[in-house]
């Protein structure tokens, strides 16, 4: 089979495509339900109920949501200008320590934009370090970014059983609780929907403008577009990929300390249940747009959600969504390489 | 100090040395007739995940070994058939399909896993590969218990190491494959067909992945658990580069870091009240990029590795 490139790009397949990917997805998925026995409508319907069915799912889903525009986005920066950052995970939770380990110090009510600060920062070193190092030294910074996630994973497991352990946690290994003066407020009553959500929100707008209306936004595109003739064309090639590096990684960091100060309080090894890696699956689903991310973040939380709640009920494993999500990704690859190629005659 | 040394000396730390090498020597073999073809395949953690699982499934059901290992070379070369599939013949980056297949073939192993064995006290397990040791050589001195008191698969590893050694270098299918991961283009006027045989070497390759995968399930432990890959599949990736995609350094890399990381687990018995063990545990991933930043520059680079390839397309 040859595949020739098409000569215009079609809007409608474009926003076709996403659509096709999600439907092949669920089509393999509901054939691995009926694998396990139950009812493919009834799950189905379950994970929609579970996910969007009443006050308390509605509330799950956005909170699971927030995390997922945040890493979604640091994917998506990065991979629009050809950064493979692969680490989202490693930064999310050193965001996250900062921001516990920062609590510590940082009081009153400079506390939630200073913590923010710190997991920000901590996400920024850990990309411009294996980004500098990809520039220096021609190191791929896919390997040193996976490398990274298990050595900051480590890491916190250090910290949370050592100078950062809640001595009041029974045992537990996590680490000293977060001020409630440094907790984001809840946007919903009685439930664990916080403010993050609109932080998230307003991030992706953001990345939106930046990418759209600034220098750097169009010099990244150029890079990831084809980096010798961006250099041709007098592109900064260094300082762009540092710059890309600062905000994907800040956002994942940022993404961590969120969590801990709008969700859990306090950092644990489980307090990611991979966003790192999920936020690519949402990045891709989203064909990289920033404001796409918000929705693809929506519909990868309401699948996980949705199908935990289904698990329990029907006796489904829950790793139903995690595969799910990556057959999404898979076929969302597929469905782009449509948009710009078609079959030869 | 001595006591340091003198730990290096011993056959036990050897012996669990090659136990260690042996799933990265078939993870970092597999990864590097994949590059030499000129395809990345960053599927490798999920691959080995499956193999893990499908190996342990397999012989947890057949109560034969060597069936197992065999489902997990069939299903790894499966998953190189799709990466294949995305990379080669629709040209997708080859990044992106890699951590698609790592994310699918993981997240649908641990599916699979608990469809066929629901939630339990403690894992079921299966009657693992006894080491085997080899007449004549196993009463060497020192060397025998180190090195021929191994599990067949340890062996297997070996030899498929010089068999893969001599196919690339001295063999004319090893030269077009070699071929065809520095210009696919010369490869076709040569008159070969650089898709059939970058097809050829993923799938062989992923086969590769899934046994060492199986390794972990049916040799290092007898039971399969989530997670339980973790990262082997990205340092083989490491070790690649540190190999310079040569496959005897590919043993040698394997068997360096292997020496290291038994090393340091008596090391962490000696210091683990001083020492944080997690400490410990980071050393290989830390020591993987150090070989990274020594050998990046160095390595000679397969030149068409990452590159699509259409044909009649510049």
């Amino acid at each position: 089979m040859r595949f020739e490139r098409r000569a215009t790009r079609s809007w409608g397949l474009t926003l076709l495509a996403p659509l096709m990917a999600v439907a092949v997805a669920f089509v393999v998925a509901g054939g691995l339900i009926a694998l396990s026995g139950a009812p493919v409508i009834e799950a189905g319907r379950r994970i929609l109920e579970n996910a969007f069915g009443s006050r308390l799912a509605l509330t799950e889903t956005l909170t699971r949501t927030t995390p997922l525009i945040l890493t979604g986005l640091a994917a998506a920066v990065a991979f629009r200008a050809r950064v493979w950052n692969i680490g989202a995970e490693g930064q999310f939770y050193g965001g996250a320590l900062a921001t516990a380990a920062m609590a510590q110090v940082v009081p009153g009510p400079l506390a939630i934009p200073a913590l923010m600060l710190a997991g920000a920062v901590a996400g920024v070193v850990l990309l411009v370090v294996p980004v500098a190092l990809r520039l220096r030294f021609g190191v791929d910074e896919v390997v040193t970014t996976l490398l990274l996630n298990f050595i900051v994973l480590l890491f916190v497991s250090l910290a949370i059983e050592g100078f950062l352990r809640d001595p009041l946690a029974f045992g537990w290994p996590q680490s000293v609780p977060v001020p409630p003066e440094a907790r984001l407020p809840k946007l919903v009553d009685r439930s664990r929907l916080h403010v993050g959500l609109v932080i998230a929100v307003l991030a992706a707008v953001l990345v939106y403008l930046v990418n759209r209306y600034t220098v750097f936004g169009l010099q990244a595109r150029a890079a990831g577009l084809s980096a010798p003739a961006a250099r041709f064309a007098g592109v900064p090639l260094s300082r762009t990929l540092l710059t890309t590096a600062c905000l994907s990684g800040g956002l994942a960091g940022l993404a961590g300390a969120i969590e801990v100060m709008g969700v859990k309080g306090h950092v644990s090894s489980d307090l990611s249940p991979g966003f790192g890696y999920t936020g690519i699956v949402v990045a891709m689903l989203a064909g990289l747009s920033p404001l796409g991310v918000i929705l693809a973040a929506l519909f990868v939380a309401a699948l996980f959600v949705g199908a935990d709640g289904m698990s329990r009920a029907l006796a489904v494993p829950s790793f139903i969504a995690d595969v799910t999500t990556s057959l999404a990704l898979l076929a969302m690859l597929v469905a782009i390489f449509f948009t710009q190629y078609r079959v030869a005659k | 100090m001595t006591d340091l040394l003198d730990i290096l000396l011993t056959a036990g730390l050897w012996s669990s040395t090659f136990r260690i090498a042996t799933p990265l020597i078939f993870g970092t073999l597999g990864a590097l007739l994949c590059e030499r073809a000129g395809v990345l395949n960053l599927g490798i953690e999920g691959i080995m995940t499956f193999g893990a699982m499908i190996g342990w499934l397999t012989t947890y059901l057949t109560g034969d070994l060597w069936s197992g290992v065999l489902a997990a070379a069939l299903a790894g070369a499966a998953f190189g058939l799709l990466h294949a599939v995305l990379t080669v013949t629709l040209g997708l980056s080859q990044h992106v399909a890699g951590l698609g297949i790592t994310l699918f073939a993981s997240s649908s192993s641990y599916y699979v896993f608990r469809l066929a064995v629901p939630v339990q006290g403690t894992p079921p397990t299966v009657e693992a590969f006894a080491p085997l040791a080899l007449p004549g050589l196993s009463d060497l001195p020192w060397i025998g218990p180190a090195l021929f008191t191994q599990t067949p698969l340890t062996y297997l590893a070996l030899v498929l190491v010089l068999l893969t050694a001599w196919i690339l270098a001295r063999t004319p299918l090893g030269l077009a494959v070699r071929l065809t991961g520095e210009n696919p283009h010369a490869a076709e006027a040569q008159g070969l067909d650089p898709v059939a045989l970058r097809y050829g070497a993923i799938m062989a390759g992923s086969a590769l992945m899934g046994v060492g995968g199986s390794f972990l399930t049916l040799a290092a432990f007898n039971s399969f658990f989530p997670t339980m890959v973790q990262g082997r599949g990205w340092i083989c990736i490491a070790l690649v580069v540190f190999s310079t995609w040569r496959p005897m350094r590919a043993l040698l890399g394997a068997v360096l870091f292997a020496l290291f990381d038994a090393y340091q687990l008596r090391l962490q018995a000696v210091f683990g009240k001083a020492v944080p063990y997690q400490l410990f545990l980071m050393l290989p991933y830390v020591l993987s990029i150090l070989a990274l930043v020594v050998m990046a520059r160095r390595a000679r680079v397969p030149q068409a590795l990452m590159k699509p390839y259409r044909r009649g397309e510049r």
